[in-house]
């Protein structure tokens, strides 16, 4: 009994001293963000700025880091690059701490959350090339009517096309398709020998190029339309395509993504966004290959975009000094010296002939750039679109309408 | 708290001045392990508990002034609404229920198993087998976990052999379907009754509660057993060999053969090894996270999704933090209430009457001295440290 209430006495005692030590640490860092958080004046001061990034690989690291150090040692300030392995918990850590990076890549999908609890300054109406970044950008990192971050460059999805079974199935540029209908022959005549015609990975961030084209989407002037007629239409018809086997998800051909099952030549097309190139080479250098635009459905052209923005710390002690480093690395001599170096799409419109005269066989994902959809930016989107893939998992066997009416019920707790 | 705490120790201190100056020695002794561990795990966990009742966002202190205290709305957010976050949770429930249904029985059988394989005297090679069954266990288990991934993918090791029996393997990693559905679907049933799916609970029709683990689930249901079954079996071994060969002895001077050897005379003594290996896989079961966040990240159809993973998932990707602790927390309570219905089960309890038959002797004088109740009692229950006397004196009972 004595030795336990000590015990207990004893632990009190730790945890009222731990308290005490981890608000005293709280004190120089935790209660700092008042005096930057506000949506005015951007902080300004001497200090070094970090950036924190997800990357792609080695290529990218090194782009990114030749162009900060160019950036430091024209500006004359200290700006270090940091690589995160898991960006999404490196993240939430440093606004944990009051101590984040000051400049970060941040999804779309991540935006709702950090710009709702305060821990991002927006600043791109601030930037003096803000005309210049493609409209469906913007809007994709705008929440609440403002546009937070300056998008760091974009992707689209189109319809990649393994030349050698092609040409093999007699096929020629004439039939290329531009339809759904003829998405539906061509599909049919490539599916022989264990190949099926188009693959593509089980998920919204691909299928949803269908929605697009018949008109649908998941959220439409601020109002969920995710069960609409015409996204039931969609489904339709990529369940019949999958029950006369003439599409299929990558995962049940057995590959990872669709680039995988395309590179595998299990599938003869494939539904990719450009970073598909670096796969190519990199794994299947002998698969040769053509870009073209997706078909029109129903309601004409449609895609997908994804992309990444540089989020600003509210926390950040040198806002200003992030801010220019922001504009630095998207100008347009920077954001083509990155597509070079890893691949990517400017975001901005002045870099666009430069890059489509540099990738002509890549012309059809900057073209998307026009009619692409974004992902929608609710606190939540997240969460609603893995449990709209885990009912796209089982779209064969599925009811389409019955799958609508769930995501739908689930954008509507979200968006209003 | 004080009132009682200080009481006995100035009684203490009354009896043995001379040992005055011991509890502060003492205290200085242990005090870096207490600030350690304070540091470390009794304040983390009291901040988790503290931002699982509070509204905190995951900016700057969950201490900070603008933190509001929210009762318990974030575990009713997760228990009681009709919203995602419950259906997420109640679907990791189920998955987690699974999983710990088939991993915990399994990995217990297989390592004592194991164990009794190892301590047997004819094996030849015991070492080689002793390392080669635990060296699972040593491995880290990102690296089993993309190992399996491979192992179990479609055109992976397993649907070879698979293949070459005749059988055409599933695409593991990748099939939401349930093992139970597919059992009764076998037999034509696609289809829940409507009692079954008209219900639900925790946003998750019984039906969907009694689809049994996924064929991606399966995959990390054998790996645990694989991985786990060696240190198990440390445990069962070591027990093993702390049983005084007499009593085996004992019994086979008695007639009993292996079998019942085993079960009436062996697997009693290891009844407190059995507790830690049960208890230890139960919390490693519901705890279950490296895997998930290694290899599928709740995917296929969140077949695999797990409370420990959705607790990380919210918390982390959607600054659901207060949701993610409350998850957190929820887990900390089902572990508690298992262990203990578990240390409940496994107590040591009177010997039944049925049981106390078989122990008699064939004659029964009938009128009985002292001296012979005493002796034809029921020995008395099986407790550990006893347990070679105890066993000896049955022995001696039914000796004819």
């Amino acid at each position: 009994m004595t030795r336990k209430t000590r015990a207990i006495a004893g632990a009190g005692a730790l945890a009222v001293a731990g308290a005490l030590i981890l608000s005293g640490c709280g004190g120089s860092s935790f209660d700092e963000p008042a005096d930057g958080g506000g949506d005015g004046e951007l902080t300004s001061s001497d200090e070094a700025i970090t950036l924190l990034i997800g990357t792609s690989g080695d290529a990218e690291t090194d782009a990114v880091t030749e162009a900060v150090a160019a950036w430091s040692e024209e500006s004359g300030i200290e700006a270090e690059v940091k690589v995160a392995t898991d960006l999404p918990q490196e993240l939430s850590q440093g606004f944990a701490a009051g101590d984040p990076p000051d400049l970060f890549y941040l999804a779309p999908e991540a935006l709702a959350g950090y710009a709702g609890n305060g821990s991002l300054q927006p600043y791109g109406d601030l930037l003096e090339n803000k005309d210049d970044f493609y409209p469906s950008l913007v809007e994709n990192f705008t929440f609440e009517d403002e546009f937070y971050c300056a998008p760091k460059d974009f992707s689209t999805l189109g319809l990649v096309i393994n030349k050698g079974l092609w040409d093999a199935a007699g096929l020629t540029d004439d039939d290329i398709p531009t339809t759904w209908d003829e998405l539906t022959t061509v599909a049919q005549t490539l599916t022989k020998d264990g190949v099926v015609g188009l693959g593509f990975g089980w998920e919204w961030q691909r299928i949803g190029t269908f929605m697009a084209q018949a008109g649908g989407g998941l959220v439409a002037d601020g109002e969920a339309i995710a069960n609409s007629q015409e996204n039931v239409d969609a489904l339709t018809y990529i369940q019949d395509r999958m029950a006369d086997g003439t599409f299929a998800y990558a995962q049940d051909v057995g590959a990872g993504w669709g680039g995988e099952a395309f590179g595998k030549q299990l599938t003869a097309m494939t539904i990719e966004g450009n970073w598909i190139t670096g796969a190519m080479t990199n794994d299947y250098p002998d698969v040769e290959y053509v870009v073209t635009e997706l078909p029109e459905g129903p309601a004409g052209k449609g895609t997908l975009q994804f992309t990444n923005c540089l989020g600003m710390a509210a926390d950040s002690g040198n806002q200003e000094a992030a801010l220019g480093l922001a504009e630095y690395l998207t100008s347009t001599e920077q954001q083509l010296a990155f597509s070079q170096a890893f691949g990517v799409m400017p975001s901005i419109q002045s870099a666009a002939e430069q890059w489509t005269s540099d990738n002509p066989d890549l012309a059809a994902f900057l073209a998307g750039a026009d009619y692409a959809q974004g992902i929608p930016t609710y606190d939540g989107t997240a969460d609603v679109i893995t449990d709209f893939n885990s009912a796209l998992q089982g779209l064969k066997t599925g009811d389409p309408q019955e799958i609508l009416d769930s995501v739908q019920s689930n954008l509507e707790a979200i968006v209003n | 708290m004080t009132a009682t705490a200080t009481a006995p120790r100035r009684a203490r201190n009354t009896r043995s001045g001379i040992r005055r100056g011991e509890a502060l020695a003492g205290w200085t002794f242990v005090l870096p392990v207490i600030l350690i561990l304070g540091v470390f795990l009794l304040i983390p966990v009291a901040m988790a508990l503290w931002v699982s009742v509070s509204d905190w966002s995951g900016r700057g202190s969950p201490f900070s002034s603008n933190v509001g205290f929210v009762g318990l709305q974030n575990y009713a957010a997760v228990t009681t609404g009709d919203g995602l976050a419950t259906r997420d949770f109640g679907t990791a429930m189920r998955n987690n229920t699974w999983y710990v249904l088939l991993v915990v029985p399994l990995q217990t059988a297989l390592s004592l198993f194991l164990a009794v394989l190892v301590n047997g005297a004819i094996l030849r090679g015991r070492g080689f087998f002793r390392t080669a069954f635990y060296f699972p266990s040593v491995t880290a288990s990102v690296a089993i976990t993309v190992l399996f991934i491979f192992l179990f993918s479609t055109t992976g090791v397993v649907n070879e052999i698979l293949g070459a029996i005749g059988i055409n393997g599933p695409n593991w990693l990748a099939d939401p379907r349930g093992l139970l559905h597919i059992l009764v679907g076998s037999v034509g049933i696609t289809d829940g009754p409507a009692a079954l799916t008209g219900s639900d609970f925790l946003g998750l029709s019984w039906w969907n509660w009694l689809a049994g683990p996924s064929v991606a689930m399966t995959v990390f249901i054998i790996m645990a057993i694989f991985t786990t079954s060696g240190t198990f079996m440390l445990l069962f071994l070591a027990a093993l060999q702390n049983i005084s060969p007499e009593v085996q002895e004992a019994a086979m001077v008695d007639g009993a053969n292996a079998w019942q050897r085993f079960w009436r005379v062996t697997l009693p003594q290891l009844k407190p090894a059995l507790f830690t290996v049960l208890t230890l896989g139960l919390i490693g079961c519901w705890q279950v996270f490296d895997q998930i966040y290694t290899g599928t990240k709740g995917q296929p159809a969140k077949t695999t999704l797990t409370p420990a993973y959705l607790s990380y998932d919210a918390s982390f990707l959607d600054q659901d933090w207060g949701q993610g602790a409350a998850i957190a927390f929820i887990l900390f309570a089902i572990i508690v209430v298992l262990t203990l219905f578990q240390r409940w089960a496994l107590r040591d309890r009177p010997v039944s009457a049925r049981r106390a038959r078989q122990y008699a002797l064939p004659t029964r004088p009938a009128t009985a001295s002292p001296a012979t109740v005493a002796a034809t009692q029921v020995p008395s229950p099986p407790d550990p440290a006893q347990k070679p006397a105890a066993d000896r004196g049955e022995g001696k009972e039914t000796r004819p």
